[in-house]
């Protein structure tokens, strides 16, 4: 099967050039396959938010090739493959929860009825119908949450990339919305990409977890979730969910003990 | 959950009537003591009727020079209206052709501010000569001048300081720079917008009295107000002062409201909005 993601030899370099010269990535390869869901792990500075934007052309490399679904990535997102959600729900305030739906929808020209039909599926997805009519102030965050991830699978993307979108949660509305999201993405199909800084979300949502380090990021590891799916409650109680975050918390550790070496 | 919390909230706070009762109450109070004190003070001390006549006085007078004051007035708003509107529009234009082309924004920033910071009723003699004293046209170039300027800087403002986040979302749909200047600046400038114009309203009426004290219309209120003041006919005065507060008041009110019509989902109105 050919990949929907393909990332060969790629580095980023901030301010390349100056002083604060920062080399946020160096030397990533990474193949993404067609419906995998696949998590970005690693500590802070090591790039995995970089990787997302540069999967998402919302910067460029500075060396190397990202091809999304057979073309460059910038011609993926003039094609909108991407849907994307952040830490933030970044919704707009002058809209009600239907409107923020339909955003892309507008930009896209999509046809009046179709808009208001996908509208009315997302928020079905989501189970927020009865909030249609709201101003996004008057949700909670994991409400508003919810309404991002509806906006981002309105125009049927075939990837979603999400920057840590509930790290802004608390535990519980956080687990709620993992079940959320692997309910969300087993209907639709959709690749994922999303990136975390907690191990057990990570392994609890993803087929493949890619575990990233600092200065300079780069992929350390790439373990395979191989834990039974649908995933459900009982999955975060199975000794296998146990093993693996054990395999993932060594892999990041045993970098840094080298980075210590070093 | 939350709306239980709502609800203790409301039981709390009483119907909405007295709610109200309660919200305007303190200010009423207030003005009406201080009423009765300048009464009292003006009668104790027996100041000069002609350095500051009593409150009854001055309503008795308003009475009997409504049929004047109130035209002069209406005749003073055209001129704060007219040039509110002409200085606003032309804010908004030039604050929207800055957010599409930088430079123009980087070359007349710094101007715009300096030009702010000098009294735009100075002018006022000049505008006279250019425009004509007797023409509305001169006031509602003072006026248009002095609503320019915070219009057009916080309509600058409101265009440029969009949220990274949501300017990133309008990437990712391959947006033009046309549908987020519709779909993202214009509407995240609207709360700046209406600020500005909310303050340029009162700004507008001191404009256009202030700038005809330098002379105009006999109809117009300035002018009414400088000539009885000059003919010692305080309590005169006082009743078109009485009228100018007026019409700040109405105009100030009126931007409220516009902005309650385009702005249903804004800060200000989420207290009473609550479902």
């Amino acid at each position: 099967m050919a990949p929907v993601i393909s990332i060969t030899d790629v580095s980023k370099v901030f301010n390349q050039g100056k002083e604060n010269r920062v080399a946020a990535l160096e030397n990533i390869n990474l193949e993404i396959q067609p419906g995998e869901f696949v998590s970005l792990l690693g500590p802070s500075g090591c790039g995995k938010s970089t990787l997302l934007r540069l999967i998402g052309d919302l910067i460029s490399p500075s060396m190397g090739k990202v091809f999304v679904n057979g073309k460059g990535a910038p011609q993926a997102r003039l094609d909108r493959d991407y849907g994307m959600v952040f830490q933030q729900a970044t919704l707009y305030d002058w809209r009600t929860v239907t409107r923020n739906v339909q955003l892309p929808l507008e930009v896209m020209n999509y046809p009046k009825e179709k808009r208001e039909v996908r509208t009315k599926d997302m928020l079905r997805l989501v189970q927020l119908e009865a909030f249609d009519r709201h101003y996004p102030w008057q949700l909670s965050g994991g409400m508003q949450q919810r309404v991002a991830i509806a906006r981002a699978l309105a125009f049927e993307p075939s990837i979603l990339l999400m920057d840590e979108p509930f790290g802004a949660l608390d535990e519980m509305t956080r687990e709620r919305m993992q079940m959320e999201l692997l309910r969300i993405w087993s209907q639709t199909k959709t690749t994922v990409v999303f990136v975390t800084h907690s191990i057990p979300e990570a392994v609890f949502l993803s087929t493949r977890v890619v575990v990233m380090s600092a200065r300079p990021g780069r992929i350390t590891g790439i373990i395979d979730i191989d834990l039974p799916q649908p995933r459900a409650f009982e999955t975060r109680e199975h000794p296998r969910f146990f093993e693996k975050i054990t395999e993932v918390r060594e892999c990041l550790r045993h970098d840094e003990v080298r980075g210590a070496s070093a | 959950m939350s709306q239980a919390v709502e609800q203790d909230f409301r039981l709390e706070r009483g119907s909405p009537r007295t709610d109200r009762l309660r919200r305007y109450a303190p200010a009423a109070v207030v003005f009406v003591l201080a009423l009765v004190l300048w009464e009292v003070v003006v009668t104790v001390f027996k100041i000069e009727r002609f350095l500051l006549p009593r409150p009854s006085e001055i309503l008795v007078k308003f009475g009997e020079e409504v049929d004047v004051v109130g035209p002069a007035g209406l005749f003073t708003m055209r001129s704060a209206v007219g040039g509110f509107l002409i200085g606003s529009a032309l804010g908004v234009l030039i604050a929207l052709a800055t957010a599409r082309w930088t430079t123009i924004s980087e070359g007349l920033m710094p101007f715009a501010i300096a030009i702010n910071a000098t009294p735009i009723v100075a002018l006022a003699p000049i505008m006279n000569q250019w425009f004509g004293t007797y023409t509305l046209g001169s006031k509602m170039a003072i006026v248009a001048a002095m609503v320019f300027f915070p219009v057009m800087i916080n309509t600058v403002r409101g265009l440029t300081l969009v949220d990274a986040g949501a300017l990133e979302l309008m990437r990712s749909y391959a947006a033009t720079e046309f549908t987020i200047l519709f779909r993202l600046r214009i509407p995240n400038a609207l709360p700046y917008l209406l600020n500005a114009l909310k303050v340029s309203s009162t700004l507008s009426v001191i404009g256009a009295i202030v700038s005809e004290y330098f002379g105009g219309s006999r109809e117009a209120l300035g002018v009414y107000i400088s000539q009885q003041a000059a003919l010692t006919r305080f309590a005169e005065a006082w009743s078109a002062i009485i009228v100018a507060c007026l019409m700040g008041i109405v105009f100030y009110l009126i931007i409220l409201l516009i902005e309650r019509l385009v702005m249903p989902w804004h800060v200000s109105l989420r207290a009473t909005d609550e479902p």
